[in-house]
């Protein structure tokens, strides 16, 4: 009786061959119009490519044209979630150039505005990062509490999500009466609900087991590929603009940098969870030393810096933002408008991190740099 | 629409440093290491700017990046600004930071046209992105560089939209049709206005 023989195939019954995904740019998870092709063997991510520009409006260019106030406008549309921070950016660079000096009232609610700005950021960040990784309630509770900031920012400037809420020299008008209060309010609010958002994180199992050691990525490295922000105090790297070259009223105010250890996705949670009683100390010192006076201060009828170039950096919510200006000295537009966005330098990052994970993880490392994609493209 | 009204300045304003103003140290150790790299020093508002030959520029920077009294380790920014006038019509500029010392310089070098510029991706990883949005924008190219292609702008797009020739409204529809042919006609006729 002959024996079956059980000859190895001549060809494998899979192909084997590495496969290419296409991700985006319409993925709920890319958080706008990102697209990443991802060669991948297996699950395992080998090779990823970011293609981005789907939301290029030419905001660079189109600023040559727009003489420097309504610039501010434009630089609402970028960082979107975070448009008092680049407004901020903006007129502490042209009042550099032009060399004006502004009231210290001034200089204080731009600090509490952008501090109410970074929870708000933070709060968009905390939640839909939560919800790629699967987890759904904490979206819902970071949006209800960001509705009070919006709430707080459309009593002092009538707007909900493009400000418009500086002006070169000061600010457009004086909060009303009683915001202050609110503000306080609120700063007690968010201190008993980061709390809450960590008891469903902190120590969530899944959580733990999503975010540890995903996307690591060294101090060293992390300096060199050009992270700033968040991500790079996760990695255990000390630079924090509002520290390291003060602007607006920081230098006034005792506040700590959180940093991380290890440069994973866990790390970058904890030091932006840390962020938030940050920003609610500044607010509160800020709040308790506000001084009277004027919001702005002696601006000349029409803004024309004179010539030369500049480049100042804040600390965004998402790292660093550097706004680039030549001016001709003749002309009342900028002749080179340049901004340095944060997210579009972070993203620049996501190829070295999602390396050697799984096609979940992608999702994760995406929503720990904290991306927008408005800011990216600009 | 009367947009004929500004005419470009012929050169990038550098002023020089004022008599009074502190010179960092690590810029005078520079011109002692790198003599004669350094074209012009300027200064404003507080910012130093080295204008650096283009040819030497990967030596100002890796020097720039490791020597003690610098450490530049952190590439903020690489951007470019477009002077047409100017034979050399481009200035790319790269803002360095150091974490250590937190201090700040913008390091300048002067392109023509066809002029390569040494890709500095190798000294700061950062600048990959960067550098390939300045090439997608003002069309400077990059030796050297890993991966040059355009960043924000469609691949097959015609034209490099930042330069100072290149019309705001942009091409419409005629890109559609004829992209290069538009950009001629632009160059040649100096339309004002294509509907």
């Amino acid at each position: 009786m002959p024996q079956p023989t059980h000859q190895p195939l001549a060809q494998p019954m899979f192909d084997t061959d590495e496969l290419v995904l296409n991700m985006g740019p319409q993925h709920p998870s890319t958080h706008g119009v990102l697209r990443v092709v991802l060669r991948l063997d297996g699950e395992r991510v080998v090779d990823a490519d970011v293609v981005i520009g789907y939301l290029h409006r030419g905001i660079e260019k189109l600023s040559e044209a727009r003489d420097y106030t309504q610039i501010i406008l434009l630089t609402d549309r970028m960082d979107y979630v975070a448009a008092a921070t680049n407004n901020l950016g903006y007129v502490e660079t042209v009042e550099k150039m032009m060399g004006l000096e502004v009231p210290r009232r001034a200089q204080y609610l731009r600090t509490i505005l952008s501090e109410l700005q970074r929870i708000a950021s933070h709060l968009v960040w905390l939640g839909t990062h939560a919800m790629d990784i699967g987890a759904t309630t904490v979206f819902l509770y970071a949006f209800r509490e960001r509705e009070l900031i919006l709430d707080l920012f459309e009593e002092f400037c009538g707007a909900r999500l493009t400000y418009n809420s500086m002006r070169i020299g000061g600010l457009p008008q004086d909060i009303p009466p009683g915001w202050d209060k609110k503000v306080r309010e609120f700063c007690d609010i968010i201190e008993t609900k980061v709390p809450e958002y960590e008891t469903l994180l902190t120590h969530n199992r899944i959580w733990l087991e999503r975010t540890r050691n995903i996307g690591v990525i060294s101090g060293a490295d992390a300096t060199a590929i050009g992270l700033s922000g968040p991500p790079l105090r996760a990695s255990g790297v000390v630079r924090d603009i509002r520290k390291a070259e003060p602007y607006a009223a920081y230098r006034e105010f005792e506040f700590d940098i959180p940093i991380g250890s290890r440069g994973d996705t866990y790390d970058r949670y904890l030091v932006r969870i840390e962020e938030f009683y940050q920003s609610v100390r500044i607010i509160r010192q800020a709040l308790d030393g506000l001084p009277e006076g004027p919001v702005i201060g002696k601006v000349p009828r029409l803004i024309k810096p004179p010539a030369g170039e500049t480049y100042h950096a804040i600390e965004a919510p998402k790292g660093e933002l550097g706004y680039f200006i030549a001016s001709d000295g003749k002309s009342l537009s900028p002749y080179r408008f340049r901004v340095r966005p944060p997210s579009f330098c972070n993203l620049q990052a996501l190829r070295a991190l999602v390396r050697g994970h799984l096609v979940a993880d992608v999702v994760a490392i995406i929503g720990t740099l904290d991306i927008v994609l408005g800011e990216v493209d600009r | 629409m009367a947009e004929e009204k500004t005419q470009t300045p012929p050169t990038p304003p550098d002023p020089p440093p004022p008599p009074d103003a502190v010179v960092p140290p690590f810029l005078a150790a520079l011109q002692e290491a790198l003599p004669g790299a350094v074209e012009q020093v300027s200064y404003f508002v507080g910012d130093w700017t080295l204008i650096v030959d283009r040819e030497r520029l990967l030596d100002v920077a890796r020097w720039l990046r490791d020597e003690a009294s610098a450490r530049f380790d952190f590439c903020s920014d690489v951007t470019a600004t477009d002077w047409p006038s100017r034979s050399q019509r481009f200035d790319v500029i790269y803002c360095l930071y150091s974490i250590l010392h937190r201090h700040r310089v913008r390091v300048k070098v002067r392109a023509g046209e066809e002029d390569p510029v040494a890709s500095v991706t190798g000294i700061w990883p950062a600048a990959n992105w960067l550098e390939r949005e300045v090439f997608d924008m003002f069309g400077v190219r990059f030796s050297g560089h890993p991966d040059l292609r355009r960043v924000l702008m469609p691949e097959e797009w015609q034209g490099h939209p930042q330069r100072k020739d290149y019309p705001l409204e942009g091409p419409g529809e005629l890109m559609i049709e004829d992209p290069g042919e538009w950009l001629k006609l632009k160059a040649d006729a100096k339309v004002a206005d294509i509907e």
